[in-house]
């Protein structure tokens, strides 16, 4: 396991999100209206939409294609649907933010 | 034969009395009606809910013109009588109108009591009756300036808390020592004191005014001990006095009010008299429900049939302010006779009194929470017996007999007789059965059959909740949809408590309107986004992160994730350099499709979302700017080539279709907003299936509303025919601000069409040439702020950040 450098809290908006590229794909980074941050795969479970493109409200965000409403905590899908993205960890050093990565998935490319 | 009925006045006693009329004596009568106010039959109580802004004057209008025609009654609007000659049996006004009558009711109400105190003749000065008192109140409410209410009493406080919830500095000056004196004890009136200052409304109690000072307009108030307060509008809310002075010329016995029998009739055999001007056993009246008890007299004896009587009853009163609970009834001085049983809760701010003689309740306050009052004004009425239930009795009702109730039991509980609806007098047994025999499923038909509910609408809760009793699950309380899951509320409250409230941020709208989620969800939030964006166009500003990703980066996001880019076309004609740039775009950013449009323009589709800028910057070298593809906002205004080319056309279509584009883009509206303009009949621009549509013929133009070629397909309603082009521009605008105003987020104008009645919409556009203006005003001004092309902002820099990767991680990147 790796932490990778991609930057600072203030980087990304309130109730928003930037998206990481890695060689395995996007990675989804959300800032919560409380200051909290998340990451998790930039790919909803249902259809693949880009989840870093949806509206951000409390621990969840709403997929932009479909209105799939996934929690940032566990990437797992609420309400009636049915499914899980992969969280990232993600660690906040006074506002400097890193993911966690496998060295394989880092290897890889 | 018939016999002629002459009314005077026109308010809600005589209203009520008419319709008892109707119901039992139809066609006995020629009715006419003479109304010193310029206007038909409304709800004065609920003037209050029309100056906070929670309703509007047509929401409160009881009957409608069209009422008076269907029953045949002539109703005289603006005459004020000035004469009876009860020897020749007629009436006349002051516009020369002389009527005679077989027999004559007088409701000439009551005025506002004016203070003797010097300068009440100032301009600047007002009372608080009618609906030109709200409309004075509410234009100097503009100015945001200093307000004074005289009087701490129902009215006064009424219209204390709406003007400050117009922006207004209010003061209110009472003379007694605590607020609502007369309804309320004093503890009470401390705890609602606490609460309206608390909203920033000062209150001077033991306040005596000694003049109104003002050179030529009004500057202030002088108090008796030297205290002089600022203002610009002084309301003068001290009081009422029955408006007897045309019956006393008349020569008819008047005490305070004018003299009737419990009858309703006068002291001459052929006048009765009701309402506000009627003392009756001694007593005037100024509550609603003992007005409406004299109507009900007064119908009777006037449709032949004898021994109805008036009787006295305690009302309960209570304060149409939102958000504050209070209910008082009977008789709450102290005395030695008299015990009473008192419960506080400083925290929730609940104080409750019960005033008891002889272990029967003969009055009531209850501050802070009020569901128990028609329980309290059950056991008084009937003089219950209290002493077995005594220790739990100020809990209220759910106490009663072990276990706590829920409110449903609490209601089932209560007997056939108890009353519901204290303004019309209606009882729990008279709901139910009339739900019953009539099948009515909703709240409006109840209202309509029963009354319950349909004046000040303060048991409306209950009244619901004894529709759930009655139907069962077939019910549905909330036929209001609430707006998601985050709000009890529906989107039309949410709008009108955002106006009213003067809400101007999502956060404020969340905190005052109760949201159960700490920062909504995606359904609510798009659309709070839109009511602020639409309703405070110069001081709201958008929030991003509220809207859906396409009005964020201002193209349409595909299945893959790539984004599709419209660039404007005016009216749908291009040229080549236009042409050609998006060629050269096409090229050099490898697009992969290029499609034409239902709305006649081209779609680039399958863009990176960081190429976006870089595209946009070139398509904007050639002039163009966002076709707002994606916006729930105007979108395009399809044009046939029209009378320069078509040997058929009739008007310069395309000319049209450009300067509606070239006048409305960039406006937000509820849903997505497509337009066209057909040069004649035939149609070509396909008009007659959009949302506005124009078909141009010899004679001007053709405007169409509320198509639908989508989800549903509906060809459009025509809204009227105009002679020029201006105003056609000018109906059209009008006609989309109305619809942006009042339709609910994601609602397509045939929905809101349809809910609102198309008849509605013609009349205030076609009919009313000020609220057209009003409309088209408001929809300028608010362009002044939306005429901004989102993608030039973009290409210079805004929001750099949507359209880059944070970060890229992996490609010959070392790990920490």
């Amino acid at each position: 396991m790796n932490w990778f450098a991609i930057g600072n809290i203030a980087d990304i908006p309130l109730r928003g999100a930037r998206c990481v590229k890695t060689p395995q794909g996007k990675i989804a980074v959300f800032r919560t209206a409380e200051n909290e941050v998340f990451a998790i795969e930039d790919h909803c479970p249902h259809k693949g939409g880009p989840l870093s493109q949806g509206i951000v409200h409390a621990k969840a965000v709403t997929c932009p294609l479909h209105n799939w409403v996934i929690s940032l905590e566990t990437g797992t899908a609420l309400g009636a649907d049915e499914g899980a993205v992969k969280t990232i960890a993600l660690k906040n050093d006074g506002g400097a933010l890193f993911i966690a990565l496998e060295d394989l998935m880092v290897a890889a490319e | 034969m018939t016999e002629k009925l002459v009314i005077i006045g026109n308010g809600m006693a005589p209203g009520r009395m008419l319709e008892h009329l109707l119901e039992k004596a139809p066609g006995r009568y020629d009715v006419t009606i003479f109304n010193a106010e310029p206007r038909v039959n409304y709800d004065r109580i609920m003037l209050s809910p029309v100056l906070s802004g929670e309703k509007d004057y047509e929401e409160i209008i009881i009957h409608g013109d069209g009422w008076y025609i269907k029953h045949g009654i002539t109703l005289y609007k603006g005459h004020r009588i000035v004469a009876i000659d009860r020897g020749a049996k007629t009436v006349t006004s002051d516009h020369g109108v002389t009527e005679s009558y077989d027999k004559l009711v007088i409701a000439t109400g009551s005025v506002p009591f004016i203070l003797p105190v010097p300068g009440k003749e100032l301009p600047g000065v007002i009372t608080y009756r009618d609906l030109d008192d709200v409309q004075a109140m509410l234009l100097a409410a503009q100015s945001r300036e200093k307000a004074v209410v005289i009087g701490g009493g129902l009215l006064g406080l009424e219209a204390a808390a709406g003007l400050a919830g117009r922006g207004m500095d209010v003061t209110v000056l009472h003379v007694m020592p605590t607020l609502m004196d007369r309804q309320l004890d004093p503890a009470a009136g401390y705890l609602l004191q606490k609460e309206l200052e608390g909203r920033g409304i000062k209150i001077l109690c033991k306040a005596n005014t000694k003049a109104i000072i003002g050179n030529g307009k009004v500057e202030g108030i002088e108090l008796e001990d030297g205290r002089i307060i600022p203002a610009t509008l002084v309301v003068m809310a001290v009081g009422i006095r029955p408006s007897v002075g045309l019956a006393r010329e008349a020569g008819l016995a008047i005490n305070r009010g004018i003299v009737v029998d419990h009858g309703m009739q006068t002291s001459d055999g052929s006048i009765w008299a009701l309402g506000e001007c009627a003392e009756v056993g001694g007593m005037v009246y100024g509550l609603v429900a003992p007005l409406y008890e004299m109507a009900r007299v007064a119908a009777s004896h006037l449709a032949g049939e004898q021994g109805a009587a008036f009787v006295h009853s305690d009302t309960p009163t209570k304060l149409k302010v939102t958000g504050i609970e209070l209910f008082s009834l009977g008789d709450f001085a102290d005395g030695d006779d008299r015990e009473e049983i008192v419960l506080r809760d400083a925290s929730a701010g609940v104080y409750k009194r019960l005033v008891l003689k002889g272990n029967r309740i003969i009055g009531t306050v209850l501050y802070g929470e009020t569901a128990d009052g028609a329980w309290f004004n059950d056991l008084k009425k009937k003089q219950i017996d209290i002493s077995e239930m005594r220790e739990t009795l100020i809990f209220g009702q759910a106490y009663q007999g072990g276990a706590p109730l829920d409110p449903m039991a609490a209601v089932a509980a209560l007997p056939d007789d108890a009353e519901i609806c204290g303004c019309n007098g209606v009882c729990k047994g008279r709901i139910v059965s009339t739900i019953t025999e009539k099948g009515l499923t909703s709240l409006d038909d109840v209202r309509a059959h029963t009354k319950a509910s349909a004046s000040c609408g303060s048991c409306t809760g209950l009244v619901e909740q004894l529709m759930t009793l009655t139907l069962g699950d077939s019910y549905n309380p909330a036929a209001v949809q609430p707006m998601c899951g985050c709000t009890d509320l529906g989107h039309d409250d949410v709008r009108r408590l955002i106006k009213a409230k003067g809400l101007k941020t999502i956060p404020a709208v969340m905190q005052e309107l109760e949201w159960k989620t700490s920062c909504g969800c995606a359904k609510c939030r798009p659309a709070l986004n839109y009511y602020l964006v639409c309703d405070w166009p110069d001081e709201y500003a958008d929030d991003y992160q509220s809207r859906y990703i396409n009005e964020r980066v201002h193209a349409n996001i595909q299945k893959d994730g790539t984004y599709s880019v419209v660039p404007r076309m005016w009216g749908g004609v291009t040229n080549s350099g236009e042409l050609r740039a998006i060629a050269d775009v096409v090229d050099k950013f490898e697009i992969p499709l290029v499609k034409v449009t239902g709305g006649q323009r081209i779609d680039l589709l399958g863009i990176e979302k960081e190429d976006l800028p870089a595209v946009w910057a070139d398509l904007g070298k050639a002039g163009f700017i966002s076709g707002q593809a994606y916006a729930k906002g105007l979108r395009t205004v399809k044009t046939c080539v029209g009378s320069d080319w078509c040997r058929f056309g009739t008007q310069d279509s395309t000319g049209l279709g450009i300067r509606i584009e070239k006048f409305m883009w960039g406006s937000w509206t509820p849903a997505k907003l497509k337009m066209a303009v057909s040069g004649c009949p035939r149609n070509c621009a396909e008009a007659t299936c959009k949302d506005i549509g124009v078909i141009c013929v010899d004679s001007g133009f053709e405007i169409h509303f509320a198509g639908a070629a989508g989800l549903d397909i509906k060809g459009t309603e025509v809204l009227g025919l105009v002679k020029s082009e201006d105003e056609a521009l000018e109906h059209i605008v009008a006609l989309t601000q109305m619809y942006r105003e009042q339709a609910r987020y994601l609602e397509r104008i045939y929905k809101w069409a349809k809910r609102i009645g198309l008849d509605e919409i013609r009349r205030q556009i076609m009919g009313d040439a000020d609220k057209r203006k009003a409309y088209y005003d408001r929809f300028v001004f608010s362009q002044k702020f939306a005429q901004v092309d989102p993608w030039s902002e973009r290409v210079s820099g805004k929001d750099k950040h949507e359209f880059r990767p944070m970060a890229t991680i992996g490609y010959g990147q070392a790990a920490e």
